[in-house]
This record gives structure tokens, sequence and C-alpha cells, in this order.
């Protein structure tokens, strides 16, 4: 793994024992001792902390806020011009044809907008938001930052131990906190379906708010695995598996994240890129849709998995693009796309498994209800 | 108990041997989620894929590691997988299986030469 990026918590995690496996071009902690299952439910239950430092974290910035703002309503989909100073939105890059680039959180810092994009699309992301945006708006990476998350039923409490600002912020609001002395930007988001705070921190401090977070009894170190199933039981995407850049948002069920001003009839409709097939497909309706999926009996279903329409059909009608073992549900849950047709709750498949054909149910996202502080 | 390069493990009981994978596969595994057991009576070839585990991380398959028949299975671990992970060297075994060759045994490893191999 000599190739790989470290992020500033890499000796850290060797440190706590984990196994360290390559990402996104980074070596990162798929687990610790704990264990996959226990780390899941340590999340779910009391307090996980996760290092995100692989993520992506840029700046943009301009003459004010409406010329940012509007400028990057240019790539994104979204309402960006009314976000309110302090808070943050998902977001969606599309292209010409209306397809997912990446998946997206930003925040409004004053005039300034805060974005965290994947790790495996940050140069692409970077690349994009340079051609794209006029010259007057500056593109900056923050490459001297790391970004922690905090999750969990007691992230609040933790967080609010060390700064009792942090109580106050509802989901998705974003604020500066000072944490044993380090001055961090917070969120109130995340990817686990649970309460908590994304903590963006300068990278030579990063270790130190590590230590201080892990030095409480609710808070243990969470590897890649357990986030990835916590996302799954939430209904979250991943970007490369739930979506990519074939899938528009709108069969995706991410239409939730197109705020009306830029639907048709809005203020600021279209202006995006591939606005015709988006604003097109939210018209018309998706001709396939992503929905979540429970399989019978124990076995897991994982991304790849084809489902049919029937026992004997020949061809399949859609494919499990995430799937495993949701821990907290206690079997297996899996999500993919299927045609508007076979998308109703309640509509029984099969998916292939080991030349087997196994009934798996469609059922409503997510699978474990969110515990957002609202 | 003699083991294979597959990280199985074998323990002769009579004309049968008991089949379970090591503390090491266990290990490397993580935690196991769903294990799905041959018939009972079947009978099977050298490196036929005869269980399925399912870990949270990924699907793999134990191999039949020689020519025989499926005689008794562990039904326990299909109700209760977590068991490979607890005590995979002892109750957790998967099959058992009636040998056709005992010649095919003399190739695997003992303790010592199992050690070594995973290093």
């Amino acid at each position: 793994m000599t190739d790989l990026q470290h992020t500033p918590l890499f000796a850290l995690h060797e440190e706590l024992g984990a196994k360290m496996v390559p990402f996104a071009g980074y070596a990162m902690p798929v687990q610790y001792p704990m264990g996959v299952m226990q780390e899941h439910q340590h999340t779910r239950t009391q307090a996980g902390l996760f290092d995100v430092s692989h993520m992506g974290q840029v700046i943009l910035s301009g003459a004010d806020w409406d010329s940012v703002a509007l400028a990057f309503e240019t790539l994104v989909p979204m309402d960006v011009l009314g976000l309110g100073d302090g808070r943050q939105r998902y977001g969606l890059f599309t292209n010409a044809q209306g397809g997912i680039e990446d998946d997206l959180m930003f925040a409004r810092r004053g005039d300034a907008l805060f974005v965290v994009v994947n790790a495996a699309c940050k140069d692409a992301d970077i690349a994009r938001m340079r051609a794209g945006l006029p010259d007057t708006i500056s593109v900056g990476p923050l490459e001297d930052r790391a970004l922690l998350a905090l999750q969990g039923p007691q992230a609040e409490a933790v967080m609010a131990g060390l700064d009792p600002a942090a109580a106050a912020m509802r989901f998705m609001d974003v604020a500066d906190l000072t944490l044993d002395g380090i001055a961090v930007w917070a969120s109130r988001s995340g990817y686990t379906g649970e309460d908590g705070y994304e903590i963006s921190v300068p990278a030579d401090q990063a270790e130190a708010l590590a230590r201080v977070l892990l030095a409480h009894d609710a808070v243990a170190p969470i590897g890649l695995g357990a986030r990835d199933s916590l996302r799954l039981e939430a209904g979250l995407c991943l970007y490369g598996n739930d979506i990519d850049a074939g899938t528009d948002p709108v069969e995706a069920g991410l239409v939730w994240a197109i705020q009306k001003v830029r639907r048709e009839g809005g203020a600021r409709a279209g202006g995006f890129p591939g606005a015709e097939a988006v604003l097109h497909s939210l018209h018309d309706g998706p001709a396939r849709k992503r929905v979540g999926l429970r399989p019978e009996g124990r076995a897991p279903m994982r991304d790849g998995v084809a489902l049919y329409a029937s026992e004997t059909a020949e061809l399949p009608v859609g494919t499990i693009t995430s799937g495993g073992f949701g821990p907290t549900v206690g079997g297996p849950v899996a999500m993919g796309y299927v045609p508007d047709a076979c998308a109703n709750e309640g509509t029984q498949l099969w998916g292939a498994l080991r030349g087997k054909r196994l009934p798996v149910t469609v059922v409503k996202l997510p699978f474990v209800p969110a515990n957002f502080k609202r | 108990m003699k083991f294979t390069e597959e990280h199985e493990w074998l323990r002769v009981e009579g004309d049968e041997v008991v089949v379970g994978i090591t503390i090491h596969a266990a290990e490397q595994l993580g935690d196991v989620v769903f294990v799905e057991l041959p018939d009972e009576g079947t009978t099977v070839s050298k490196d036929d894929e005869v269980v399925v585990i399912e870990s949270v991380k990924a699907a793999s398959d134990i191999l039949a590691p020689v020519d025989g028949e499926i005689t008794e299975v562990n039904s326990t671990l299909t109700d209760n997988p977590a068991m490979v992970n607890d005590d995979p060297q002892g109750e957790a075994w998967f099959f058992k299986m009636k040998v056709s060759d005992p010649s095919q045994m003399d190739e695997f490893m003992d303790e010592a030469a199992y050690q070594k191999f995973i290093g």
C-alpha cells in the first residue's frame, strides 16, 4: 500500500489496530478490532467516529454570496441562492445527459460556499468547477484540512460537552465550534441515518481532536465497512453504485434535492447541465426507479445481482446496485433499479443468486428510520 | 487435526472427517452473517463448492477437501452464523463426510506446517 495516500489519522488508525484497505487512492480503515457488526451497532446506539478525510473539501468564493451561489447553480440543479447563512444542502453535479457526475454536500459560510465531494471524484469535481465557473469565482481545494464524522445518538452529548453551541445546531446547520481549543467547522449531518456531526479540522490538529473524541466512553472508531452498512440501512446512495453518470436524479429518487425554484415553472428553472433531460424526466416520470429490496431468508444479495419479475422469466428487469447484511434490520437489505411497473411497495421480484432464483420484496426506504434532530 | 491451503481444518472421526474453517480464515472473513450448507447424502468431488459463507464483507466458498459423501451438516450454523467467528475450530464445524480415497488426506498440513503457511 506504499503508493496510497494517507489521511492525517493514518498513524492513529494503525495504533487502534485498524485493518487498512485501499479506497479511492487512500489507505483507509475498513474495520477496527471491534468488527463491522459491533461497530455498526455501536454507531446506532452510542456514537461512532469516522475518518472521512479522503473526501474533497473545497471553498468557492467571489465578490459576494449572490455571485457565488448563482455561478454554482450552473453546475447543480439545486437552490443555492436561497441557502441561508449557516445552512447546508445535499447536491448533485449533473452532466449534459442529466446523469449524475457526483453527489455532494454544500454549505454557506458567509459569502463563501463550502463543498464536500466524494474522494474518488474530487479531482474531476475540482476540474469541473474550475472549467465551469467564471474566473471571478475562486475554487480553493482545502488540502490542509481533515474531515471527521461523529455519528450516533450520543454524538450531541459528546460534542456539547466540548462546545455547548453544538447542541443548538439543527439537522443541516453548519457552525464554527471550538472543541478542546481546536477551531473547527461543524455541520449537523452525516451518512448513517443517525444524528451527528461532520467536523472539518486543520490537518495538524486532526489527531488531537480524534483523541479527545475517542476519550469518551460512548465513542468508538468506526471503519468503512460499518459506514457502508449504516448508509445502506439509511437508504442513502453510494456514488458509483447506486448513482453514476448513467442515472438521472429522478430515477434515483433524488427529486427532493431539486428545489421547486429550479424546476419547470420555477423562477430559476433549468440552467444546469442536462436540465432538459432532468426536467423532462421529472415531468413524465422515470422509466425505472431506485427501490429498497428485502431478500427473503438470510442470504445477502450484493450489487450486480440480477432481478427478475418471475421465477422463470428469461430476461432480468433490473439489478441490485448495493446490498448486504443490515445489522440493525437483522437480515439482508439491498437497493436497486427496477421498471416503474415493478417499483410499488410489496411487489415480489426474484434475485438470481448462485444459479437460484430467490424471492425479493420491494420495500420502502429507508430500512431504518432516520434519527435526525430537525 | 489436518489443514488445507484453503484454510479448512479436518478432523478424522472413524471413517469420516469433520470439516470446518480455521481461526485465521474466520478472522479474515470478518463477521459471518449467512451460511448455506449442502444436503446430507450429497456425493461430492474434491474442490466442489459445498458451502457458501457470507460475511459482512463478501461471499466465499468452502470446497470439498476430498472426494466422498456428505453425511451430516451442522444446521445450527444456518440460524446462528456468528458461531463461525466465535468458535471456528470447535463448535462451528460445517459438515462431516465419508472419504472415498483416504490417500487424498496425505497431502494436508499438520498444525505446525499450517501456522508456517499463514506466516
